[in-house]
């Protein structure tokens, strides 16, 4: 019976795909790459969490989001608000005029902290706000669109204009915010200082692991009832609606999920990266960050990651060698893959690669029974 | 902040406001006039409208050098050349997007938006290349960028007033085509019920083709008009995508009456807001306004029963 | 301020003895050019005949507008150095990376100059948020940074010097030029909503009542407006007598064309306008009839008659094309090689350590702005100048400080 179930959440096929992710990650990455180029694969990694959620809630539920950089923005803002603060000790500031308050708020003539920043003093506050804010956030939207019927091009359209306001807000409350040049200068997280070397070791390990986590939990919803329902959903939602479903609180629970895993991106990045800034938020990332779903797959959980991996790869190597390059190749790659991949590289190796191993496999099978 | 007016003061620059409010409405109107009616038609929303309209902006700028290098002594004349070059030319290009690109979608709204937002970066490097990464600047004649002195404290702007004009033209133009023209009938036919529409004989995907191109020639008349007050850059076309979103999406799909009640109450309270409250908060207040009410009133303001 | 000491290496005293060593016979070579190692004890790209610098700035999105100019001066100074025998005789080769307007790249592309090209410096960044990024990066790496952008300053990095001028060199001359010679007492603050325009506008707020004049409004736009008619109908109703503006980007476009159209022509001076960011290359996409009266606060114009500057200007438009117009940060980013390369000389040496020793007090003689000196604080001691555009998008000079300003990144009194 357990074994059953096991192996309906886990079919052969997945579970071998997930230890060759994992290897890859855990083992042949870190040996080819020294830190500079791990880092920054670290980097390219916090998207693959935001692709995941993509995956869930527009390539399962059918609902696209253009503002995923809104939840990446809470969790990473979140995070750089506690680095911040740690960052910003009494000792360290002491040439301020106000002591002990990170220095954008000094230069804007802040004199005591804001209300809001005072429980990201805590890390446990800080762990719980990055998993909170955008679930919170998430409910809200959802809850007034999804109740509404509101789907489609008009969701993603409200949730693009929602990311533009958000980077508008922190641009132009830069006292509270940083402003445009974002929260900079990160040093310690509980005293551990995050800029070593070894520290962007472990950081990226603790990224890797996370992330192969957060592919459970997808897979998981994936093969459980609510994941069969999503796509019901996805394709004939009065149909589950008639079913006696309340559609709309899928949708949002999903929605809620996808969320979770960008924060938690975004939280990662800023570990990694050393910062946090309003151009994360904005339309531009937040389309990128579709894209990256969108190659990999927006049905496949492993493409997803791979998407991420592939295509920030490509837009590093890429502005290195040919700078003008790279926006045409960037725009070919959005609708090559609409045209012509629309289910992306996990498309492309279901119908070429995986027939051509199958048909090698067994042939070798073959042989052997011959034999 | 008004006891040191005297009413007459007060009065001429409450006069001026709701002119800016009007140069406003039309900005936006003809901003989203040609995306509404591509979104209204075949439910697409064209990601690349921005860059549509930069490249009406571009054709003006080189009909511009055209006219003061061959034909100086008609440049006072140039801009109404200028405008219907731009037509032409993104409405060649919006065929020939519709053609290559949009045709194979219809049945995916949403892949629309992914494959039009990376015509867009296409068409943003192209902008780059061919004219480089500045701005260009874009030389009116003279009599277009002065203004008339109506009382001490008035003046009207008169690019304002061609703005004005413009979106006039080109509203009760598009709505005279799709209320009488046999076209504009075989579109609206389309939109109401599409196989129907087939079945008596209309080719839609004609329809659709000629629809998609004529939106994308009205963002080129925006563009060219646009010259007159804003910049033309690579990138310019990017600052006009999420005011120009929301006032379709505020208006309602397939409206165009929704497109101008939602102009018009967006630019007014814009406009308002933007005169009491500093230039920031009244963006951010009023794009907040318009969600709010999208959350309470998802089918925007106005929306049209259609069979699907 | 923030950190004087360098970060500290392992073996440093090691390294100082064997090169206190070598030091001996490259004094007896003289003027033959030193050994790659006498002259790098850190490992940087230096060989026996070249020395790698980088070049970061966007050449792609939507500061590629604004950097274009950075990356042509600082090109055509590395070959004219080069031109002219290199430094300490070797030619300069220059890595360039494309930051693409984007903050974490430009903090990716100056890690990678650092650790994987190993560059002896790098001139680039524009934007405040992009040199924020890259700030720890310099820091933690210990690299030497160029930044060529007038700013809003508040910032002091060893691994930094400021070409541009900070925002009291820019701005108090400025104000005091308006209140004296055109007798301004009522100003209008504008701005694109982030950090340089409300610091700078701070700072000429205190500045301006301090002179006992008054700020009769002051208003931020979001970055990328387009629409100013409102904030232009204010500004006719509080009837000040100077529009001070730090409007950036295409929202300059569309600000001086609406004014133009709403009948407040420039050259009337009623009221006047004095702009912080509108350089010759801005006026390029605004269109010198839209912005001619125009008066602009910065410490360089195209236009500046001096022997250096006509020389600069000739050889910029043959490098560049006959076209071109070189604004105050192009002119900035123009003296970043030339200010490393005379550092280097005078420590004899690549090492960022050596060099942040000698930086202090280099001057050049030969800037096209006249004459560049290196303060303490890693800023220049520059002149205050006024500019008068005119309609073929050039500046008259009309006003220029007798001395050199002093630059002070955190002004007293100022905060």
């Amino acid at each position: 019976m357990l074994q059953t179930k096991l192996r309906s959440l886990a079919p052969k096929n997945d579970v071998v795909s997930f230890l060759i992710l994992a290897a890859i990650l855990l083992v042949a990455l870190p040996i080819l790459f020294d830190i500079f180029r791990l880092n920054l694969i670290g980097k390219y990694l916090t998207f693959a969490f935001v692709a995941l959620g993509l995956v869930l809630s527009w390539g399962l539920g059918g609902i696209l989001s253009l503002g995923q950089g809104i939840f990446f923005g809470l969790g990473g803002y979140a995070m750089a608000m506690f680095l911040k603060l740690e960052a910003s000790s009494p000792e360290n500031t002491a040439i301020q005029s106000t002591p002990g308050i990170p220095d954008f708020m000094d230069w804007n003539q802040l004199t005591e902290l804001p209300w809001f920043w005072e429980p990201f003093h805590s890390f446990g506050f800080t762990l719980f706000a990055i998993i909170a804010l955008p679930t919170v956030f998430a409910y809200i939207i959802g809850a007034a669109m999804f109740k509404r019927r509101v789907g489609g091009v008009y969701f993603a359209i409200i949730t693009q204009a929602i990311a533009a306001i958000l980077t508008i807000l922190i641009i132009g409350q830069q006292g509270f915010t940083g402003g445009v040049n974002g929260i900079t200068d990160l040093r310690t997280l509980l005293g551990w200082d995050i800029r070593t070397d070894s520290a962007k070791y472990i950081l990226y390990f603790i990224n890797v692991i996370l992330l192969l986590a957060t592919l459970v939990v997808a897979q998981y919803i994936r093969k459980s009832k609510l994941g069969r329902l999503l796509v019901a959903m996805r394709d004939s939602e009065d149909r589950v609606r008639f079913s006696g479903y309340d559609v709309s609180n899928f949708k949002i629970f999903i929605f809620c999920i996808a969320g979770i895993f960008s924060s938690i991106g975004g939280a990662m990045f800023t570990l990694q990266v050393g910062f946090m800034s309003p151009s994360l938020i904005g339309i531009v990332p937040s389309i990128e960050m579709v894209i990256f779903a969108a190659v990999g797959g927006n049905l496949s959980i492993f493409g997803a990651i791979y998407g991420a991996l592939i295509v920030n790869w490509a837009k590093t190597i890429l502005s290195e060698s040919y700078p003008e390059l790279w926006l045409f190749a960037m725009g070919a790659m959005f609708i090559a893959v609409v045209l012509a991949f629309p289910k992306g590289l996990a498309g492309i190796y279901e119908s070429y690669v995986q027939p051509w191993v199958d048909k090698k496999l067994k042939a070798i099978q073959d042989k052997k029974a011959k034999k | 902040m008004f006891a040191d007016y005297t009413w007459a003061e007060l009065g001429s620059i409450f006069a001026m406001q709701g002119f800016s409010g009007l140069i406003l409405f039309s900005v936006l109107l003809l901003m989203a006039l040609g995306l509404a009616i591509i979104f209204g038609q075949m439910g697409v929303i064209n990601m690349a409208h921005g860059e549509f309209m930069i490249l009406g902006a571009y054709i003006t700028y080189l009909t511009s050098n055209l006219f003061s290098t061959y034909i100086p002594e008609l440049f006072g004349a140039y801009f109404f050349i200028a405008i219907i070059f731009a037509f032409i030319g993104t409405f060649l290009l919006g065929a020939l997007v519709e053609w290559s690109l949009i045709r194979h979608l219809y049945k995916r709204p949403l892949d629309t938006l992914l494959a039009t937002w990376g015509l867009s970066l296409i068409l943003q490097q192209l902008y780059r290349t061919v004219f480089g990464p500045r701005e260009v600047g874009v030389t009116l004649p003279d009599w277009m960028m002065g203004s008339f002195q109506v009382s001490e404290m008035i003046e009207v702007p008169v690019n304002g007033m061609i703005v004005m004009v413009i979106t006039l033209f080109i509203t009760v133009g598009v709505f005279l085509f799709l209320q009488k023209s046999r076209k504009g009938k075989q579109s609206r036919a389309v939109v109401q019920n599409r196989a129907m529409a087939g079945a008596v004989g209309i080719d839609t995907a004609r329809v659709d083709r000629f629809t998609f191109a004529l939106g994308c020639g009205i963002a080129g008349i925006a563009g060219a008009t646009f010259t007159m007050i804003g910049s033309t850059g690579p990138t310019s076309g990017q600052l006009y995508i999420v005011d120009t979103f929301l006032v379709v999406v505020f208006g309602g799909a397939a409206s165009l009456l929704g497109t101008i009640a939602s102009a018009f109450s967006i630019s007014q309270a814009q406009s308002i807001m933007e005169f009491f409250l500093s230039g920031s908060m009244a963006k951010v207040l009023t794009l907040l306004t318009v969600i709010v009410i999208l959350m309470l009133r998802p089918q925007g303001l106005f929306s049209l029963k259609v069979r699907r | 301020m923030k950190k004087t000491i360098s970060p500290s290496r392992p073996g440093t005293t090691r390294r100082t003895l064997l090169k206190g060593l070598a030091a001996i016979p490259a004094a007896m070579l003289l003027a033959t050019s030193a050994y790659a190692s006498d002259v790098n004890s850190t490992g940087l790209a230096v060989t026996d005949d070249t020395v790698t610098v980088g070049i970061l700035h966007s050449a792609t999105g939507t500061m590629a507008i604004s950097e274009t100019g950075s990356i042509q001066a600082e090109k055509l100074a590395i070959e004219q150095i080069n031109a002219s025998g290199g430094v300490l005789g070797r030619q300069i080769k220059y890595i360039q990376e494309d930051g693409a307007s984007d903050w974490p790249t430009f903090a990716e592309k100056a890690k990678k100059l650092l650790v994987k090209d190993k560059v002896a410096a790098i001139m680039g960044c524009w934007t405040s948020a992009s040199r924020k990024a890259v700030l720890p990066v310099m820091e933690q790496y210990n690299g030497m940074l160029f930044y060529p952008t007038f700013y809003e300053g508040l910032e002091q990095s060893p691994n930094v010097i400021y070409t541009g001028q900070e925002a009291t060199q820019q701005i108090l001359k400025g104000i005091d030029w308006a209140k004296k010679t055109k007798g301004a007492k009522k100003f209008f603050l504008l701005g694109s909503d982030y950090i340089w325009p409300r610091t700078s506008n701070k700072i000429a707020r205190k500045h301006i009542e301090k002179l006992g004049l008054k700020v009769v409004g002051e208003e931020y736009y979001p970055l990328g407006h387009t629409q100013f008619n409102s904030v232009i109908n204010k500004i006719k109703l509080k009837r000040p007598d100077v529009i001070f503006t730090t409007v950036v980007g295409g929202s300059n476009v569309a600000f001086y064309k609406q004014l133009n159209a709403a009948g407040i022509d420039l050259t009337k001076e009623k009221p006047l306008v004095l702009t912080l960011s509108v350089t010759e290359d801005e006026i390029l996409g605004i269109g010198g009839e839209n912005v001619e009266g125009l008066y602009a606060s910065m410490k360089y114009f195209q236009s500046l008659p001096n022997d250096n500057n006509q020389a600069f200007v000739k050889a910029f438009k043959k490098r560049w094309g006959d076209d071109i117009v070189i604004g105050d940060v192009t002119q900035a980013a123009y003296l970043g090689p030339w200010l490393w390369k005379a550092a280097v000389e005078k420590a004899g040496s690549f090492d960022i350590d050596k060099i942040r020793k000698t930086l202090p007090g280099i001057e050049l003689t030969t800037a096209p702005e006249g004459y560049v000196k290196v303060h303490p604080n890693h800023h220049l001691w520059s002149k205050s100048r006024i500019g008068h555009a005119k309609k073929d998008g050039q500046f008259d000079v009309v006003y220029e400080s007798k001395e050199l300003i002093e630059p002070n990144p955190f002004p007293k009194g100022y905060q």
